[in-house]
């Protein structure tokens, strides 16, 4: 099977010319279909901006990003917007569910931009709420939830239009260790369904027992790749 | 979004409702004041030619002529008829010893030409009854009303058959006509012009107008310059007499720019007011708007989004605007207030509102072009 995930030599940096602040110095990246990748180091380290560069929200300076065999370089913005949109899910810190929405229609955004009809994105989207255990929170507000159901609600949000690859920054930090425990639960039992592919950037060492693979970062380098987290 | 959100949404409606009720308003009390100062023109539409000294600037600037000018006009070649008109101030002495000064209408003794246009109560042709007048229906509830015994005491409206002192002659009240009111608000006293001119004081020339009909199939324009060649006098048409008098009081009162500057404040209000909250509402909603142009969402499809919430928003707040002037304008019917709503205000208002909105829009789309889906990942 072809890696989801290959980066070549990538290199990132900001700020005016002339005062470059370098992110991203030369990474080497390749993540399997299937896995669950987890990317861990201190604050500054350039972990954020790899994974925006990998879900093609960010353009990268030199090296090459290939999403499923797709070169993002090679996309214009219309197509990048379009492969997002198609292809990958996004789990954040905060959960960033828009507040005026209730939980079926914050779930339902991604199936809209997709083009599928109201009626159906929004009973597409109960029953994936359902499957993340929100069942009888169909039609509540954001506010309204706690920090573990409203991260619940995004993960739903995620998953709900099957994309191949699924993006998360610090999706634990705001939560409790057993809330995280359950959130890391349901990203291992719904999210890698049907070979997804899962990036997670997270400090939260509590977490780092559900990763395939951890990938440390530092300095703008990934300096090492470990299979488990008594090898950090 | 931003229906969710009441507050901004309340508050936007707000300031394009504040900001097209003030332009609606103003210009309606504008355009208002600008017809009364024509509205003894409009009260007069059956001449097709007013003849008047040629440095008449106004209706009411009058000039007054020989009246041995009246037969010269009659001569001229495609006048079919012309009569007098006397339009001047003679003091009315009310009951109560206090003046008040009239505009007397002086008109044709044989036709009447010239006569109020509604009559609420008697007869135009009751003019031909000795000392006879007629008073508008405001002045005879108002100005020229009989006062009570006492300042407190509401006072008695003038009717048939009561008595009036005009410049130490005696009236007699033969009918209440009801009259557009004019710029300066004064009673209007209809009577003949052989009466007018000997209310009026002694002055050598009284002749204030000459109406003149031109006869079917004649150009207006040519009878005119005929007038004006063979007399020396000036002859508009209706449309032409107000064309000139509202460009006098637009070029030599303070009265546009006053109202302009009501009228341009009401536009900056709404721009301040609809900018800043809906700046304030981008600024806050970025990072949704990120998230969704990281899920995919593209450029146009948040540009719709934008779009419909600003437009829905001009569209509630300028109807809103709109119908409370509009219910202004019904409530001071018949009032002191002078408010015309023409249908080109509302069309103004309308623009102006879009202006404001699209401004925003525009604004607002700038802000989501530039804006990177990168965003959602930041702090």
């Amino acid at each position: 099977m072809d890696p989801a995930i290959v980066c070549t030599n990538l290199t990132k940096s900001y700020g005016p010319k002339g005062n470059l602040t370098p992110a991203l110095r030369g990474i080497d990246l390749e993540v399997k279909a299937g896995e669950l990748f987890m990317l861990v180091g201190p604050s500054g380290c350039g972990k954020t901006t790899l994974i925006s560069v990998i879900a093609g929200i960010l353009n990268h300076d030199e090296g090459t990003c290939r999403i499923f065999s797709r070169d993002l370089d090679a996309m214009d913005d219309g197509d990048r917007t379009e492969f997002r949109g198609k292809n990958v899910g996004f789990v954040f810190q905060a959960y960033n569910l828009i507040p005026t929405l209730t939980t079926t229609e914050n779930t339902s955004i991604p199936l809209i931009l997709n083009g599928v009809p109201r009626a159906e994105a929004n009973e597409r989207s109960r029953e994936m709420l359902r499957q993340v255990g929100l069942g009888s929170k169909l039609d509540t507000l954001p506010t309204e939830l706690s920090g573990g159901q409203q991260q619940r609600v995004a993960i739903a949000r995620a998953l709900v239009h099957n994309p191949r690859l699924i993006v998360c920054d610090e999706p634990t930090s705001a939560l409790d260790h057993t809330t995280g425990s359950e959130i890391m639960e349901l990203f291992r039992h719904e999210a890698l369904k049907g070979g997804r592919t899962l990036v997670i950037v997270t400090h939260d060492a509590r977490i780092f027992q559900y990763a395939d693979r951890i990938g440390v970062m530092d300095d703008g380098r990934i300096t090492r790749i470990v299979n488990s987290p008594s090898e950090l | 979004m931003l229906i969710g959100n009441k507050g901004k949404f309340f508050a936007m409606i707000f300031g394009v409702a504040l900001t097209s009720l003030i332009i609606t308003q103003q210009s309606s009390i504008f355009v208002g004041l600008m017809s009364r100062t024509v509205g003894f023109i409009f009260d007069t539409p059956l001449p097709d030619l007013w003849v008047m000294d040629p440095k008449v600037q106004f209706v009411d600037d009058i000039k007054p002529m020989q009246d041995t000018k009246l037969l010269q006009v009659r001569g001229v070649q495609g006048v079919e008829w012309a009569v007098p008109l006397y339009k001047g101030s003679i003091r009315a002495r009310l009951a109560n010893g206090t003046f008040q000064t009239c505009n007397v209408i002086g008109l044709d003794d044989a036709t009447l030409v010239g006569g109020p246009p509604t009559m609420v109560s008697g007869r135009v042709a009751d003019l031909r009854l000795a000392d006879s007048v007629i008073v508008d229906e405001a002045a005879a509830q108002g100005k020229l009303a009989k006062p009570g015994p006492t300042p407190q005491s509401p006072k008695t409206p003038l009717k048939i058959g009561d008595l009036l002192e005009l410049n130490d002659n005696r009236a007699v009240v033969v009918g209440i006509a009801r009259t557009t009111r004019t710029f300066q608000s004064q009673p209007i006293v209809y009577t003949t012009y052989s009466r007018a001119t000997r209310f009026a004081p002694r002055e050598r020339k009284l002749l204030s107008f000459i109406l003149a009909k031109v006869k079917p199939g004649e150009d207006f324009t040519e009878v005119a310059r005929r007038i004006n060649g063979q007399t020396g006098l000036a002859a508009y048409t209706a449309p032409q007499l107000k064309g000139l008098t509202i460009r006098y009081f637009m070029k030599n009162t303070g009265i546009p720019i006053n109202f302009g500057i009501a009228v341009g404040l009401g536009f900056l209000v709404g721009v301040a007011i609809v900018g800043q909250t809906f700046y304030s509402f981008i600024t806050d909603n970025m990072r949704y708007l990120g998230i969704l142009k990281a899920m995919g969402a593209k450029n146009n499809v948040l540009f719709t989004m934008i779009i419909l919430q600003t437009f829905l928003v001009g569209a509630l707040g300028s109807g809103i605007g709109m119908g409370i002037a509009s219910l202004t304008s019904i409530i001071s019917k018949n009032s002191e207030l002078a408010f015309y709503m023409p249908w080109q205000i509302p069309v103004v208002t309308v623009l102006a509102t879009t202006l404001i909105t699209l401004l925003t829009t525009i604004f607002s789309l700038w802000k989501v072009i530039r804006l990177e889906p990168g965003i959602v990942f930041r702090g």
